[in-house]
């Protein structure tokens, strides 16, 4: 068994791996496959300007070789330097939104795990009641409400008329209302993945002969319901990591957090090629390795779960 | 055994003639089918009449369809037709120049839903934003269903390395972040259409297509997934031992066997995709991404509707309410379908 997982763990690195070489590859072959040079769209140039820098990021080197510079380069963590911010590395500039992005979304993350899990459960305990009413409505319609949709409604509500929180980032509590919208759609999905689970497992056998030897109701609840409910929920870390992570670039932009959404959206306008591929390959890499962490958690905490 | 036969010698092959006797009439009636056998698809539609909520929506997702589509050939006015002197009206109010048309005597059919910092109709532009939304979710369930089940009926056909390679194609391509990689090629691909000369292709933008063509390269893998996994199952069945026994082919057996009982799974993935696909296509418009001015889309007027989001609120309410109704109608729908299409998966 342990060296099964152990084989498991390294089959799915692999995987992982491979996956991240293969964005790479999209993002470089897709990046050449425009006519354009990334230096073509600046200022203009003299021609022996251009040719020098080509020359400094081997730009006359045939494709293959330049591919295999670039990926070695990613290994050493050179995304190569931003044309839209000159003098900046696109590094430099990703670690700088990311501090912003990872704030926010980490406790985006955390309050939809949490609340997620707690009305998904009363929810479930409360089967039929008017709070499982209530909570299968509200979920419904917030997994119907793209996360554009969700910011600037918060927005208008809370940030313009009510004026309970201030609209832009960098104020006192200006943080509240993109965490707010960024947590509202995996809160949802939590929330009913985990009444779900929870309501599947409250009908198993081992439920009732808990219950049988006259454990107290928080007893079956905490220790044996929720422990086996859950696991479905990490399976969601993946999914909500790609969410908050493309939701950022829509709530970012709504809130001017100058965050690595805002930043990619940003390179997009005035299109810097480098500082694109940089971010997306950056993203991809985060939500890879997400993937990998979830399916891994997965397996420990559900031992049951066959290794195909 | 009768009575007057003799007894029976052990390895004689010696018939009963009672059992060559013709059926009695009672014996008949028991045959009588007293209920015509329903069929699988009939069972599963009747589940779905009587299931309340997902008739609303079938009726709510009907009529935008229809209001989408034959709206823009009656409505008076154009999504692209601009007139400052009519700028933020508010809905059913009229500009200074149509008040007088009316005092006139002519009559001015009145913006619906007010009109925006253009003096555009908003109404119109909100039914064109409709229209594109209800496209890319059609566009994207058709090509789910043929890549699909294509894919995964072939793969789960053959078995073995087949599918073995098949599937980890497909695990690679379900591992890529699909929003980023159209993000990218929409940015790619926004030289290259800007040079294009089709008609068509410049009118939807480089997001639309792009939107297009990773919905082909990526999403139908959910779909094959399923399909490959229904088939797999299907054909240990003996029915399907049966019809190859007798010499069908295998296209002919796909065909016969396998897809008509994989059509639950085929209607319940592509139904939930649709909602999905309308996602993704917003979000884009909304960074910019999606269908190219002055073609609005749902996500570009929400975007468009942030500068005076204090004065005009209609100008974000009602694409916002619109894609909430769409997505809303097709994601209960979904759970309706898998409702009566797998009564096993009803929880």
């Amino acid at each position: 068994m342990d060296s099964k997982f152990l084989f498991y763990i390294v089959k799915r690195l692999l995987m992982a791996l491979l996956t991240i070489v293969l964005v790479i590859a999209i993002t470089f072959f897709v990046m050449h496959a425009i006519p354009a040079s990334p230096f073509s769209s600046e200022k203009a140039k003299s021609d022996a300007t251009i040719a020098a820098l080509e020359a400094k990021y081997g730009f006359d080197k045939p494709v293959p070789v330049q591919f295999l510079n670039y990926l070695k380069n990613i290994c050493q963590l050179d995304f190569g330097l931003s044309t839209a911010w000159v003098g900046s590395t696109v590094f430099d500039l990703i670690k700088g939104g990311f501090a912003y992005s990872a704030k926010i979304g980490f406790t985006a993350a955390v309050l939809a795990i949490v609340s997620g899990v707690f009305f998904g459960c009363i929810a479930a305990l409360k089967r039929g009641g008017w709070i499982d009413k209530t909570v299968q409505v509200v979920t419904t319609a917030l997994v119907s409400m793209p996360s554009f949709v969700v910011a600037t409604i918060l927005l208008l509500v809370f940030g313009l008329k009510l004026k309970w929180f201030p609209t832009l980032a960098n104020m006192p509590g200006g943080l509240v209302l993109p965490i707010l919208s960024l947590s509202m759609y995996p809160m949802a999905y939590i929330t009913r993945l985990a009444r779900s689970s929870m309501l599947d497992v409250l009908g198993q056998d081992y439920i009732r002969t808990a219950r049988a030897k006259g454990l107290r109701n928080s007893k079956v609840i905490f220790k044996h319901a929720l422990k086996n409910a859950l696991s479905p929920v990490i399976t969601y870390a993946g999914p909500m990591m790609a969410y908050i992570l493309t939701g950022s670039m829509v709530v970012e932009n709504i809130f001017s957090v100058p965050g690595l959404g805002r930043l990619f959206v940003n390179s997009m306008l005035r299109t810097d090629y480098m500082m694109i591929m940089g971010v997306t390959i950056f993203l991809a890499i985060m939500i890879i390795l997400m993937n990998f962490i979830s399916d891994i958690l997965y397996k420990v905490v559900d031992p049951r779960i066959d290794l195909g | 055994m009768s009575d007057n036969m003799p007894k029976k010698n052990f390895l004689s092959f010696q018939l009963d003639p009672k059992l060559f006797e013709p059926a009695t009439q009672e014996e008949k009636e028991q045959q009588v089918q007293m209920r015509e056998s329903v069929s699988f698809m009939k069972d599963a539609m009747r589940r779905l009449y009587k299931n309340k909520l997902s008739m609303v929506c079938i009726i709510i997702i009907v009529v935008i369809m229809l209001i989408a589509f034959i709206a823009p050939s009656v409505y008076p006015y154009t999504y692209e037709a601009q007139d400052l002197s009519r700028k933020y009206l508010e809905p059913f109010e009229y500009s200074q120049k149509e008040q007088a048309a009316i005092d006139a005597g002519e009559s001015v059919f009145p913006h619906l839903m007010g009109t925006d910092a253009l003096g555009r109709d908003y109404a119109i532009r909100v039914i064109y934003g409709t229209r594109i939304s209800l496209l890319v979710g059609i566009f994207a369930a058709a090509i789910v269903i043929v890549f699909g089940i294509l894919y995964g009926s072939v793969s789960g056909y053959f078995g073995g390395k087949v599918d073995m390679i098949m599937m980890r194609i497909v695990d690679v391509i379900y591992a890529l972040p699909d929003v980023l990689i159209i993000i990218l090629l929409s940015v790619a691909l926004k030289d290259a259409i800007s040079k294009s000369s089709s008609e068509l292709v410049m009118k939807l933008g480089a997001g639309m297509v792009s939107i297009f063509i990773v919905f082909g390269l990526l999403y139908w893998v959910g779909m094959a997934r399923q399909v490959r996994g229904q088939i797999l199952s299907i054909k240990e069945q003996e029915y399907v031992l049966a019809s190859r026994a007798i010499g069908a082919s295998p296209a002919r057996i796909i065909r016969k066997h396998m897809i008509p009982n994989c059509i639950s799974v085929i209607i319940i993935t592509a139904a939930l995709q649709i909602p999905s696909a309308i996602f993704t296509e917003s979000f884009l418009s909304f960074l910019g991404l999606g269908v190219s001015m002055p073609m609005p889309s749902l996500g570009s007027l929400a975007s468009d509707a942030r500068t005076g989001l204090v004065s005009y609120p209609y100008l974000l309410l009602c694409p916002a309410l619109s894609i909430f109704l769409i997505v809303l109608s097709f994601n209960l729908l979904g759970n309706g379908l898998r409702d009566a299409f797998d009564p096993k998966l009803r929880s």
